[in-house]
């Protein structure tokens, strides 16, 4: 199963979101989009996720083409997104958060280990189940919404800033059970960062994004060590 | 004493009924941020339909099946035939806060027209399946009769029956999520425009229920539920318009308020005390008494 975009052009009515974009993820890979606030991070992967039209281009994952869909198929599918800042919802109880998936997926006995080894990858979960979201903090709330996503039992699962707004040693937690989804539990993540050296030390590979244009498609590694990207487009 | 309990009793059994308007209007305001003014005319719509099985079949409970089964269906046909391509072609700016408030009210016109047309304009009237006479208490006749508790009881079941819909079960919990937060439960896979259509069945079925309460010991005709409207709209105001548990507390303040205020003072008092009381919450707390204090979000 891979993830292949290409061409994509998205329109924001009559200015240019996202053009002519293209790139790859294969299966258990880590993708880091980075880029600048308005380079169209978060527009690209709300039309992945259905929430948004394209205007022209194809996206497929698993050779089915996923613009056309609804986002709540997509979810059933698999196709997961976690959308930007504290993707919780704040009047409902976490516990309650957690239990969305269960309303429509069948098996209910993985439901329920799901949102048991979820509550084991986030402890701090398990004692605030029957506070609502909106009490939590904003690294509570990413691992509320985190854990959501995981318990729909997505394969592809799209992320939207997750270190937004996060105390730095909250954002190298949150960073580091990304990565532990994508090399146990074999998860295709596409991890879409303004964050930039923290996405690509853990991606297997950066996209930079600048201005609705990918300006580099490269390792991780070779980005992070690139002298002239870094200081044009990553800034640091 | 006696006018006391007459009144305590009296306003229990009317904002009971103005709970079920309210909350009729409280779910599609929630899950929609539309105020469905043709409510009315729909509680009327179902209340005819109810007034014709009774009629052939001499059954008021199976009257009042029917016309809440009809509510639903009139409800969740509203919400597909106009509502969502309403929405899909006026999803932003002025004109998608507009072009609901037209829709609704244009269908209570529609709605009215059609019953006028089919049943015309003169007086019916619904058979109680029980009295409609005032009890007898300590030997006077009160203004509260056996179809008043009728009432009561038939709204409290109705009230714990969606209770516990609304908070034990998966159907419930889908319904708070999407009215809460539409997109975010498209991205946790709830399928939010069916669930928004289950809101306006339920609401449609509170809505008609209503009428066929309201409407026995009175008379039956189109314009029969503009007021029922008026003090349920008042009530899910007072309620803080978000919530099901306001929009009861609402209407029963609003019940008591109205009948104190008609027992003890005079009966011309019902429509100052009921505009006196929405304005006074809009000046004070135009978030409602029992809202969460955190503001309607528009």
């Amino acid at each position: 199963m891979t993830l292949i975009v290409e061409g994509l052009t998205i329109d924001h009515g009559a200015i240019r979101a996202i053009s002519n974009v293209s790139f790859k993820v294969p299966q258990g890979q880590l993708a880091a989009i980075i880029g600048s606030n308005g380079a169209g991070k978060t527009t690209l992967l709300r039309t992945l996720s259905g929430l948004k039209k394209a205007t022209s281009g194809s996206a497929t994952w698993d050779g089915h083409s996923i613009l056309d869909k609804r986002t709540e198929d997509l979810a059933r599918s698999g196709i997961v997104h976690v959308s930007d800042g504290k993707s919780v919802i704040a009047e409902l109880t976490v516990k309650d958060n957690l239990a969305l998936p269960g309303i429509w997926r069948k098996d209910k006995k993985d439901v329920a280990s799901a949102t048991t080894e979820v509550i084991e990858m986030f402890p701090i979960l398990g004692q605030r189940l029957s506070q609502s979201a909106g009490s939590l903090s904003g690294g509570e709330r990413q691992m509320l919404a985190i854990g959501r996503a995981l318990i729909a039992r997505p394969k592809l699962l799209l992320l939207d800033e997750p270190s937004l707004g996060l105390a730095p040693l909250i954002v190298e937690q949150i960073f580091q059970t990304i990565k532990l989804l994508v090399t146990k539990m074999d998860l295709t993540v596409v991890l879409v960062e303004q964050n930039a050296m923290g996405a690509l030390k853990i991606a297997n590979e950066g996209i930079v994004l600048n201005l609705g244009s990918v300006v580099a498609v490269d390792s991780a590694n070779k980005l992070l060590s690139d002298p002239a990207l870094r200081a044009a487009y990553l800034g640091f | 004493m006696n006018q006391f309990i007459t009144a305590v009793l009296t306003s229990l059994s009317s904002g009971a009924i103005y709970a079920l308007m309210s909350i009729s209007l409280v779910l599609v305001w929630r899950s929609t941020r539309v105020i469905n003014f043709a409510q009315a005319a729909q509680a009327v719509l179902t209340t005819y339909i109810g007034y014709e099985v009774i009629t052939r079949s001499g059954s008021f409970w199976l009257g009042l099946i029917v016309a809440v089964i009809a509510g639903g269906i009139i409800g969740a046909g509203i919400d597909i035939l106009f509502m969502r391509e309403i929405f899909k072609r006026a999803s932003t700016g002025p004109i998608a806060m507009i072009a609901p408030v037209v829709a609704t009210t244009a269908l209570l016109g529609v709605i009215y027209s059609l019953i006028g047309f089919i049943w015309g304009i003169s007086y019916k009237t619904i058979e109680a399946p029980v009295s409609t006479n005032g009890l007898s208490i300590f030997g006077s006749v009160v203004a509260f009769s056996p179809f008043n508790l009728l009432v009561l009881i038939t709204v409290t079941i109705s009230m714990v029956v969606l209770t516990i819909l609304f908070q034990k079960t998966n159907i419930g919990l889908a319904l708070r999520a999407s009215a809460h937060a539409p997109e975010i439960s498209k991205l946790s896979g709830i399928k939010v425009d069916a669930v928004r259509t289950l809101g306006w069945a339920i609401a449609g079925g509170a809505g008609s229920l209503a009428g066929m309460l309201y409407i026995p010991g009175s008379y039956l005709y189109p314009n029969s539920m503009a007021v029922l409207l008026v003090f349920g709209f008042i009530a899910a105001v007072i309620g803080g318009l978000d919530s099901l548990f306001g929009a009861v507390a609402g209407a029963m303040v609003l019940g008591f308020a109205i009948n104190f205020s008609a027992s003890y003072v005079s009966y011309k008092l019902v429509f100052p005390t009921a505009f006196v009381i929405l304005i006074l919450v809009l000046l004070i707390k135009p978030n409602g008494i029992f809202s969460s204090g955190k503001g309607r979000r528009d």
